[in-house]
């Protein structure tokens, strides 16, 4: 999958999630929210290939919440492997 | 026109319980007050004759054959406009009244065409039956002045105007005073001079819009369809419901054995009351177009000519290519696409037949690229992914707000509904980059148009909540007692924020802080008040939010839950909500349960008898990306032209070249199967049985009235593929289907073929709580609970002008056309709309050198086409606008990927572009003639050749 546009769709997700919430328990909230809309709504091959990009090294192309929401629900986001 | 199959009392139903008794011709009767004495007569079973008269319109006693005599009253009064009173004695026949009628039809006649033997309406007319009714034996008036000489229009494709058998009852203009609101019919000249005229013009040149209200209200044979003059006349009749937009009118396919000879609206269809639209009404010749494809096809490369093959070796080898690609590439590299076109029970097979037989939930539908923000919009802040109205419910409201949606053009049935309401006083509201037809035509004005800049719906709706919140015009009760209070305040206090007024936003909207100001008071304040939106709002990358500000708006006002109020979704194709509710999103199972509950996962496996993925598949953009990483190589795409309507044609024409497998289910050969190597023939609506959901939640049957052209309805197809699958389908009719549903889909426990043919239709929830259905829903509490009001911060597109794209194109649908244009192009309603063109304002055109009809590059960041350009003031200066309905117009190889941040659906409505005067078609346009040109060589010998899109 294109990382630079799972990168972009990621941050727009951030930026409906993240804008009312700037620290505190809102801000967990917030990345919860980032996170669980990334697993209830993306193919596993594509949040693999997110999470990827973020080992890559891209994490300057994400918006700090969406890498944040990435690195902290790791294991929600991760496909399980199946047979 | 007349019909046999249908009574007509004369005048229009009145409201309320039957109070008001009355004695007609000895039968005692009770009717409403305000009910005529014609209507009376006729629910007591005696027809009173008539000619001017008849339901859909109010009485207007110009023809005088009804008159009645009223025991204590004087004269014989027309019964059409006369109202019963309690204990009035009618006489309906007498010596007098017979005399009376004899005279006025011996007028009548008496300059009349004497050619029924000859006539196309012969048999079915109400002039010819009034005068046998009123026992007309002679006519006494020899030759004198006359109008059988008057001419014929035949301008219209569709019907024609035969002026020397018009009576001038004004039932026609009436109809379209009335029923449309078009006011393009008027009496000219009095007296005898009186005519009919469409504005002094030929019907094609007026602002006739071919809705057939007129010729459904004609008496005679003056206003008669083309294909009845023909065809001659139906002898059976099958209601069943329109193929075209999210309306879903219902109809009565009127036939001669399995030839249709007209379609006509149906007057109890709950959806439209008997209107139609020129699509429903006259646009279904396409159904026996010569591009038909009937027989399977199938090659192992876009480049070889097409092989017909029985359907049994489709099918098998579509199945053995699904299989192979599977094994090499994994599970997940196939996927399918329902169709909003199809039925609800075609859309559930397919969705059945990914999850169940491809294993997988790569399933997907054209609601990603127009509803899909909808769905989440709603179910997120209401709790269901639907609307919350009936269609009648506008008719009781008091300022309606139409977003993004031109319903005149895409949705003409409610939009007349929505007119008759604005006529009688209701305030409108428009928010709309495009002057749209609503915002000023005959006897409509919008109070305020918000022409707003493409892009900034967020801004303009937080900035109306602003006002709201800030004037404390708030429903404090209503949000107390219905809504969650902490997600209220946050709420509250983010749009309260002095950059959310409409003074800060005016900069970023471009509309008038005072305007905004005075539309969010007159929402607010001046009672009922719903909101209608269409694309215009799903279509942006901030859709989804723009849909919960929305929603938002309607609780804060308390306008949901009751009459006259609510949050209307007006969805594009005719079953786009039912493919939405019969699990055709990669995420959702039917009734929108997610593929991860464990309970609703269970109830499947147990049902389908395997094991179901419990992770979300790939979305149709999705599909595209994962093409190009090779991690996708087989697509079943029944109903869709992805092609053609998906953004950024570059990308699809790539994705779709790397398949290795694309199986193609449809009644043309469109621009998706054009890159296929399967072609299963499809069926239209006229052949098979099912259901469709409109944007009422209103589920309505589709009934067979001639046979598969291709030898099998589209669900039949979908079986024969699951079979070759090795997944068993064992379905005998469609009606075992909805009853699968019905078992497994809380939404749908209580529908059944036998009480929608009972109730005519119903609007889901349909179950025991509500067990014949749901007109409005959300009366009592949400169905999430409390109403949740979300935060919505306003995000720029990244579509943003500059130096090299310095203006913004929209699109949109014209009325005539239907969305890829896959079936109108093939009707004679090209005659309307033969080419999409750019509008573009008087003063950019200017800067750029550019006259009306000249040949303009449409120019973005991801790719170039042409058309012609209309200079207009419907755009505002920085706009352009342009429609997608003609293949080779290109319109989505300039619209981009850009998508809303929640569903992936398309930013149709925002791309950056220049404009620019050329002398030639882009490079775009010359590739694709050339790619349309070797696949119409690879079509077996066909009975008529298919130029581009099949004019």
């Amino acid at each position: 999958m294109d990382a630079g546009k799972l990168i972009k769709m990621a941050n727009d997700i951030g930026r409906f999630f993240a804008a009312p919430a700037a620290a505190g328990p809102a801000r967990d909230q917030a990345l919860f929210g980032i996170a669980d809309h990334i697993k209830r709504f993306w193919d596993p091959r594509m949040r693999s290939a997110i999470l990827a990009a973020l080992d890559a090294g891209h994490a300057q192309a994400l918006d700090e919440p969406v890498a944040a929401a990435l690195l902290a629900h790791r294991t929600l986001l991760t496909p399980v492997a199946k047979a | 026109m007349y019909s046999k199959d249908t009574i007509d009392f004369g005048t229009p139903a009145k409201p309320g319980a039957a109070t008001v008794a009355v004695d007609i011709d000895g039968v005692a009767v009770n009717v409403p007050a305000g009910t005529s004495v014609m209507r009376a007569a006729m629910e007591a079973g005696i027809a009173v004759p008539k000619l001017c008269a008849t339901d859909s319109l109010d009485a207007f006693g110009s023809c005088r054959l009804c008159v009645v005599e009223i025991e204590g009253k004087r004269g014989c009064p027309a019964s059409c406009t006369t109202i019963v009173e309690p204990g009035m004695k009618v006489h309906t026949q007498t010596p007098k009244l017979a005399q009376l009628r004899r005279g006025v039809m011996e007028l009548y006649i008496s300059d009349h065409p004497l050619d029924c033997l000859t006539c196309a309406a012969n048999g079915n007319c109400e002039l010819q039956n009034m005068a046998g009714a009123v026992g007309l034996r002679e006519v006494r008036y020899g030759e004198g002045a006359n109008h059988l000489d008057a001419p014929t229009d035949t301008s219209n494709p569709y019907f024609s105007f035969d002026a020397s058998k018009c009576i001038v009852c004004s039932r026609c203009v009436r109809a379209c005073d009335e029923v449309q609101g078009t006011f393009a019919l008027t009496v000219l000249g009095r007296g005898f001079d009186s005519k009919i005229s469409a504005g002094g013009k030929p019907f094609m040149d007026s602002d006739c819009v071919s809705c057939g209200a007129c010729v459904q209200a004609c008496p005679t044979a003056t206003l008669m369809e083309k294909s009845v003059i023909q065809l001659g006349q139906p002898d059976r009749s099958v209601v069943t419901t329109c193929a075209y937009c999210g309306v879903g009118c219902s109809f009565r396919a009127e036939m001669k054995g399995s030839q249709v000879v007209r379609m006509v609206p149906n007057k109890d269809g709950h959806a439209n009351e008997g209107h139609s639209c020129v699509k429903g009404r006259f646009a279904w010749g396409y159904a026996t177009h010569p591009d038909r494809i009937k027989h399977p096809m199938i090659r192992a490369s876009i480049h070889d000519p097409w092989r017909e093959v029985s359907w049994d070796e489709a099918v098998t080898y579509a199945a053995s290519e699904f299989r192979r690609i599977q094994a090499k590439y994994g599970r997940g590299a196939v996927g399918g696409i329902t169709s909003s076109r199809c039925t609800n029970e075609e859309t559930y097979l397919v969705q059945k037949l990914v999850r169940a037989a491809f294993g997988n939930n790569n399933v997907d539908t054209c609601a990603r690229v127009c509803h899909s923000p909808t769905g989440y919009g709603l179910k997120t802040t209401l709790g269901e992914s639907a609307g919350t109205q009936d269609f009648e419910s506008v008719e009781h409201a008091d300022v309606v707000i139409v977003m993004g949606a031109n319903p005149t053009d895409a949705h003409p049935v409610f939009a007349s509904r929505l007119k008759q309401r604005l006529i009688a006083g209701a305030k409108l509201i428009v928010i709309d980059p495009r002057k749209t037809d609503l915002v000023s035509s005959p006897h409509i004005r919008a109070a305020h148009h918000l022409q707003l800049r493409p892009g900034t719906n967020v801004a303009m709706i937080n900035s109306l909540a602003h006002v709201i919140v800030t004037e404390n015009r708030v429903d404090e009760a209503y949000v107390a007692a219905r809504c969650e209070p902490a997600d209220f305040a946050r709420w509250r206090e983010f749009v309260a924020l002095p950059k959310n007024s409409p003074e800060a936003m005016e900069a970023v909207t471009g509309v008038p802080a005072a305007t905004a100001r005075a539309a969010a008071r007159l929402y607010a304040t001046a009672g009922n008040g719903a909101i209608y939106y269409g694309l215009g709002v799903t279509e942006h990358s901030q859709g989804s939010t723009t849909v919960m500000g929305i929603a938002n708006l309607a609780m804060a006002t308390g306008n949901i839950g009751r009459t006259g109020v609510g949050v209307n979704p007006l969805r594009g194709q005719n079953n786009v909500q039912g493919s939405c509710d019969m699990g055709s999103f990669p995420h959702e199972f039917p009734g929108y349960r997610h593929v991860s509950d464990d309970a609703t996962r269970q109830l499947f496996e147990k049902a389908w008898g395997v094991a179901l993925d419990n992770e979300p598949g790939l979305r149709i953009p999705n599909m595209f990306d994962a093409s190009l990483d090779a991690s996708f190589r087989g697509m079943y795409v029944q109903g869709e032209d992805i092609a053609h309507s998906d953004p950024n044609t570059h990308h699809v024409e790539a994705a779709l070249s790397a398949l290795e497998c694309l199986v193609v289910h449809d009644i043309f050969l469109n621009e998706t199967a054009k890159y296929a190597h399967v072609f299963l023939p499809g069926a239209s609506f006229l052949e098979k049985d099912g259901t469709f959901t409109n944007a009422e939640r209103r589920i309505s049957r589709v009934r067979k009235v001639m046979p598969p052209l291709a030898g099998k309805a589209d669900w039949e197809g979908t079986v024969a593929l699951a079979a070759a699958l090795g997944y068993q389908m064992d379905y005998k009719h469609p009606s075992e289907i909805m009853d699968e549903i019905a078992r497994l889909t809380p939404t749908f426990h209580g529908v059944s073929y036998a009480k929608l043919d009972e109730l005519g239709s119903i609007q889901w929830p349909c179950n025991d709580a509500a067990p014949t259905g749901t007109p409005i829903m959300h009366e009592q509490a949400f169905v999430r609970g409390k109403g949740r009001f979300m935060v919505t911060e306003y995000v720029a597109t990244d579509e943003k002008v500059g130096p090299r794209f310095p203006l913004l194109l929209t699109t949109g649908r014209i009325l005539t056309q239907y969305n890829v244009g896959a079936q109108t192009r093939r009707t004679d309603n090209v005659a309307w709309h033969s080419e999409d063109t750019l509008e573009i304002h008087p003063h950019d055109a200017e800067t750029r050198g550019i006259v009306h009809g000249d040949r303009v590059a449409l120019r973005s960041r991801v790719g170039e086409t042409t058309l012609h350009a209309r200079v207009t003031e419907r755009v505002a200066p920085g706009v352009v606008y342009t429609t997608f309905h003609h293949p080779e117009s290109g319109a989505n190889v300039v619209t981009t990927d850009n998508s809303d941040w929640a569903t992936n659906c398309p930013e149709y409505k925002v791309t950056a572009v220049e404009v620019a005067k050329v002398m030639s078609v882009a490079a775009w346009q010359a590739k694709f003639d050339e790619f349309h040109r070797e696949q119409m060589r690879h079509l077996p010998a066909r009975p008529a050749s298919s130029p581009k899109g099949g004019r």
